[in-house]
């Protein structure tokens, strides 16, 4: 890549958008670039030249430039939509060796040189997970979502609970990346390395998934928009119930304009070629319609995301009325409030109740957890569960927000000491067969000196 | 050199017919006489031995800094093991791993 001043950049990236596509060399210094470009560098300049053809996802530039080519995306946008269909799959087979539109703006300033022969690669600050499909690549939007959810039921019907490891890695497989950077989405998505995958643990890997597969380098750290407290608190799991999307409806009736940079959606629909992907005409307004979302659902309690977890987690025996308290742990550090309170909270709620029969499922995954202690606290969900639905909603909200953090830590701590103890426990159990061994041992030389001393 | 410390290991489990998760001791005296490092082993409740080689010019480190070094160590496995896409027996390419390890390693140094 050639090295460009930043002016060159800004000013001369509409022209190069359009036309060479994709070799903008954002080359200003950032702090924040991947480190992981390292890795993808060697794979990149090989591929990119082979790569430029294709269109690359519409990087939206580092927020500092934001402003000066924002204007270049309409054009790269609809350049790149009606490439879209055909350079999807073409790029499957370049996918593994990766990312080479990838566009970072802000390519380590070690790597000037050496980054001239990237395009963009994503710009992974921290302050700003913007890029990607117009300004936020690891938002999630509506549409996206709602494939991931079909997908998630598609592999686990019961949207409250887990979709183990096996069923898991099966399914990514299918996206033809290779083993390392699914191991890597996996250790970025599996929040709580149960090696299982809730519902936003996996739509944040799915999500990551077709990122990458779309050219973008993975993050160094899982994006706060990724997060399960912000993933479930945006889109409260019973979302594929109707009252949910006729809220979402609502909220972005202004949203849904042709912001219309299905490219993202299309990106990540077709490219999903691989997985079960129905061709959705999504028009995405990606982050419009994620902001739409996220800023109704500001105002709103987090007890939606309680409810919701209560699912995920198993709640401390010092259950608080609600079981949603138990999903504090993921909710409190969430901000946004999701936008549906009541209807979903309710269903939610009760999707607690289903959720012993498939903790043993997240379990197996933890040895160190005892399955006793899955069946104790799984009946006590069980029972707090019904009797929270009866609950008055509007009381429980404005207590349990302030619960939250008690039985947030309170939980952490059990679960810290059952995870000590399990570990203690099968340590003593093997003490105690091997002291079983002995002693059948020695007794077996008792009896043989028997006869000696009898005689 | 690993390798050798590996062997011991593997008599004292032998020998051991106890806890296998005591961590394991210190074996001093290892060494050649020029090189003075300590090692340390380790093993877990599925067998997998951690080897820790300490440079003595470290002036001795505290038992129970190794012990707890070793505990973050096994905590940090089970969750590379958690991950589907792991196949046991790989070089571990976890970042969380690795950054956890390079966060034990001023301790030794």
């Amino acid at each position: 890549m050639m090295s460009k001043t930043e002016a060159e950049i800004r000013f001369g990236n509409p022209a190069e958008l359009h036309g060479t596509k994709v070799q903008i060399p954002y080359l200003i210094s950032e702090k924040n670039t991947f480190k992981r470009m390292d890795d993808e560098d060697k794979q990149q300049e090989t591929q990119s030249p082979t790569m430029s053809p294709l269109a690359s996802p519409p990087t939206s530039p580092p927020h500092y430039q934001r402003v000066p080519l924002s204007h270049a995306y309409g054009k790269l946008r609809s350049s790149s939509e009606q490439m879209q269909p055909a350079p999807y799959e073409a790029r499957q087979p370049l996918v593994p060796p990766e990312g080479p539109l990838s566009g970072a703006p802000g390519a380590k300033p070690l790597r000037h040189q050496a980054s001239l022969i990237r395009s963009f690669s994503v710009e992974r600050e921290p302050q700003d997970n913007s890029s990607n499909y117009p300004d936020e690549p690891w938002r999630i939007t509506e549409e996206q979502r709602e494939y991931y959810v079909n997908q998630f039921r598609s592999l686990q019907p019961d949207p409250s609970s887990f979709i183990s490891g096996s069923v898991a890695k099966n399914f990514f497989t299918k996206s033809k990346l290779s083993i390392p950077e699914l191991s890597y989405i996996w250790e970025l998505s599996d929040a709580d390395c149960d090696g299982a995958l809730t519902l936003p643990e996996f739509c944040a890997a799915f999500h990551l998934v077709v990122a990458r597969k779309n050219g973008y380098p993975l993050p160094e750290g899982l994006p706060p928009t990724l997060q399960t407290d912000y993933l479930q608190a945006a889109f409260p799991k019973p979302k594929w119930e109707c009252a949910l999307f006729d809220s979402y409806s609502e909220s972005m009736p202004a949203n849904q304009q042709p912001r219309d940079l299905n490219r993202m959606e299309k990106l990540s629909i077709k490219d999903m070629a691989d997985f079960p992907v129905p061709t959705q005409d999504v028009t995405s307004d990606d982050k419009q319609g994620l902001k739409s979302s996220t800023d109704e659902a500001l105002p709103k309690d987090t007890s939606e995301d309680q409810a919701t977890k209560s699912g995920l987690l198993p709640p401390p025996p010092a259950l608080p009325p609600r079981p949603c308290p138990s999903q504090s742990e993921q909710a409190s550090e969430a901000e946004i409030h999701p936008q549906l309170n009541r209807a979903p909270s309710q269903a939610a709620e009760s999707s607690p109740a289903r959720k012993p029969p498939s903790k043993p499922i997240r379990r197996k995954f933890r040895p160190e957890n005892s399955a006793t202690e899955n069946q104790e606290t799984s009946t006590t969900v069980g029972g707090p569960a019904s009797a929270a639905t009866v609950k008055p909603h509007a009381a429980v909200q404005k207590q349990s927000s302030k619960q939250k953090k008690a039985i947030q830590t309170a939980i952490r701590k059990n679960k810290e000491i059952n995870a000590v103890l399990a570990r203690l426990n099968s340590e003593l159990q093997q003490q105690l067969k091997e002291a079983h061994q002995e002693r059948i041992a020695l007794e077996s030389q008792l009896e043989q000196l028997r006869p000696v001393t009898v005689l | 050199m690993v390798h050798t410390s590996l062997d011991v290991v593997d008599e004292k489990i032998s020998a051991m017919g106890k806890a296998l998760v005591d961590q394991r001791e210190l074996y001093l005296g290892l060494l050649y006489p020029t090189e003075d490092y300590k090692v340390y082993g380790y093993v877990t409740n599925s067998k997998v031995k951690f080897v820790m080689v300490v440079d003595s010019s470290n002036t001795a480190l505290r038992d129970n800094e190794i012990r707890s070094m070793f505990r973050k160590l096994h905590s940090s496995y089970t969750d590379v093991m958690c991950n589907p896409f792991y196949n046991p027996g790989d070089r571990i390419q976890s970042r969380a791993f690795d950054s956890m390890v390079a966060s034990l390693m001023p301790q030794v140094c």
